[in-house]
């Protein structure tokens, strides 16, 4: 740590809070698995980042000549070229962009619902906390997927749907996650303070209870972003999801799974960043979880 | 008990009710529909087509007569497949669909607990790691990416197993989709059971059952599994439910005749009836797995009495 962090925890007021998570950064830390995934997701993500920098080829070159060549390193296409000889390479980069993009601005919908829905149940609680968790119980009962895809064919395949119809899909787990910390909180000390002090709900919400959700908050949005990357996959695997010329990895391994008996690289390579972006994610969830909350242990 | 049923029923009504509603009218304000994509038809025809099919009446109507219909056991004629009734078309699709499904959940059951049981009695141990590290794979590596894979090992380069196709249901067919859907749901149920079991066999009675004395393999089966299973037992429903949606993928990979395909194919064709049909076959299915699962849950755990 820096000579700065020190002198910020002398700070009056802050150092409790910074302390507590800086505790938690010391557990995460000493978890090898989190912290390989996250030095593996860094790695991902600045690949994607930097994709076009990468590959001497652009995204959507087609080169005649080498139509479903194997990894070929004489001329940079270090993943192969798929049917339409365009570079495996850049394609499985980009892909990796539209599926991280996914992943972290669907799950940021879902976050927004499901905080302020399960914050306000929670807080107001008594009957609108019933009639409110019931609605969830009963969307819970729906097979989520089926509605996915009904959603895509009925509004066309736009990459704006993608997220909000699985942002509105994920959002429940979180509002149940949100709503029973509320609960426990809304009773403590320190809120009943700030009550007896004459602060308005809405306030106590955003300035005491929220700031105290974020560690299952954080936790649970770790292990969603997976899910949602891996339903955007699913979804374009079925010729749902993402349209051309874009591509994700789900597309890029539905082409794959096509052609894997002439091409194996064309399923490999997406298969692989795929499987270990999944990977990463669950491990540092599960790393995230136990640094945050030691007694679960 | 009854009672319990009973009110478990009542609530699976509205709820039933829901699904249909949002699903009708979801596939009706789309733009598009099931008689677009072919040739120009004249006027005359066009009406006449609509009028047999029921979509020149308003909405409200078309859906209390399919509402009627469906509460008949008769979901409509399919618009894409014309000769045959939805209600033909699920009843071809069921038993495939039922066959590699509820293998599938066997399979995951028998080795999820079993894979579990041996990690959480091995703690820590190399076995332990080994088995946990499989079930990070399992979770990880979607059923669309694990169905290929194994396609390519034991159907292309090993050449065991058929690639694809239903072969009539044979061992040889099934084989394959049954593992490539079960795999996430045995690393699931070895990881909870795993948890789970830990826990139970640091329990006050599990150290009374061993200072009576009793074989090792004894209070693991008889005293501790019970306790341990309870959380796995509570996840069947979710499982379940993750189970179907994964049978859509592995149905349309394999080629298999299921409804799973049936929806899909249903969904790209605007095919209304056999959509609805599909996903009201799947919501009954998932209802009724869940309240077969709190009925077991209230015998398993002595604290809920489902009365």
């Amino acid at each position: 740590m820096s000579s700065r962090a020190e002198l910020g925890q002398v700070e009056p007021g802050g150092a409790a809070a910074r302390s507590l998570a800086q505790d938690a950064w010391r557990r995460l830390r000493q978890n090898k698995a989190a912290m390989v995934s996250m030095a593996i997701l860094a790695v991902i993500a600045l690949l994607a980042i930097a994709a076009p920098l990468l590959s001497p080829h652009p995204l959507g070159e087609v080169y005649w000549d080498r139509i479903q060549m194997p990894p070929d390193f004489e001329n940079a296409h270090w993943f192969g070229t798929d049917g339409n000889g365009r570079d495996l390479f850049i394609r499985t980069l980009y892909g990796g962009r539209i599926s991280l993009m996914v992943g972290i601005l669907a799950t940021l919908v879902s976050l927004v619902i499901g905080v302020s829905y399960g914050a306000i149940a929670g807080y107001v609680g008594g009957r609108v906390d019933d009639l409110m968790m019931r609605i969830v119980d009963i969307i819970y009962a729906l097979p989520f997927t089926f509605f996915v895809i009904i959603l895509m064919v009925v509004f066309g395949r736009q990459i704006f749907l993608i997220f909000v119809a699985i942002g509105a899909v994920e959002w429940l787990t979180m509002a149940r996650i949100v709503r029973g910390q509320t609960l426990s909180i809304k009773n403590r000390e320190f809120v009943e303070a700030a009550r007896a002090a004459g602060v308005s709900s809405a306030a106590i919400i955003r300035r005491h209870i929220v700031p105290n959700l974020l560690g299952p908050v954080v936790v649970y949005m770790t292990l969603t972003i997976p899910q949602v990357i891996l339903l955007e996959s699913l979804l374009s695997f079925l010729g749902l999801g993402v349209q051309e010329p874009l591509t994700s990895w789900g597309v890029l391994i539905s082409e794959g799974a096509e052609t894997m008996e002439a091409a194996p690289w064309m399923l490999i390579f997406p298969a692989i960043l795929l499987a270990l972006t999944l990977f990463s994610f669950n491990f540092i969830g599960d790393g995230l979880r136990d640094a945050l909350d030691p007694k679960d242990r | 008990m009854i009672a319990f049923v009973a009110r478990r029923v009542l609530i699976a009504i509205p709820t039933m009710l829901v699904i249909i509603t949002i699903a009708f009218f979801m596939m009706r304000v789309a733009p598009g529909g099931p008689f677009d994509q072919e040739r120009q038809l004249t006027p005359q025809i066009e009406k006449n087509i609509l009028a047999a099919y029921d979509l020149d009446q308003p909405l409200p109507l078309q859906y209390v007569r399919y509402l009627t219909g469906v509460l008949q056991g008769d979901f409509g004629p399919s618009f894409k497949y014309r000769d045959f009734t939805v209600t033909e078309l699920l009843l071809t699709g069921f038993p495939p669909s039922l066959k590699v499904g509820g293998l599938a959940m066997l399979l995951a059951i028998a080795i999820g607990i079993a894979l579990g049981t041996i990690a959480a009695l091995r703690q820590n141990s190399a076995l332990d790691h080994a088995v946990m590290a499989t079930a990070m794979t399992g979770i990880a590596i979607p059923n669309f990416v694990m169905a290929p894979l194994l396609t390519l090992v034991f159907g292309v380069f090993l050449g065991w197993l058929p690639v694809a196709g239903w072969g009539g249901g044979a061992l040889r067919n099934i084989l394959l989709p049954v593992i490539a859907l079960a795999l996430p749901q045995i690393a699931y149920i070895a990881r909870l059971t795993r948890a789970s079991m830990i826990e139970t066999l640091g329990a006050n009675f599990i150290r009374t059952a061993r200072a009576k004395g009793l074989r090792e393999q004894i209070v693991v089966t008889r005293h501790a599994l019970k306790g341990a299973l309870l959380p796995v037992v509570s996840y069947l429903g979710p499982a379940s439910a993750q189970l179907i949606s994964g049978s859509l993928v592995i149905e349309q990979i394999f080629g298999i005749p299921g409804i799973g395909r049936y929806f899909i194919q249903g969904a790209l064709n605007r095919d209304y009836t056999l959509v609805m049909g599909t996903v009201i076959v799947y919501a009954l299915l998932i209802l009724i797995l869940n309240l077969i699962v709190d009925i077991l849950y209230g015998y398993l755990d002595p604290k809920v009495k489902p009365s």
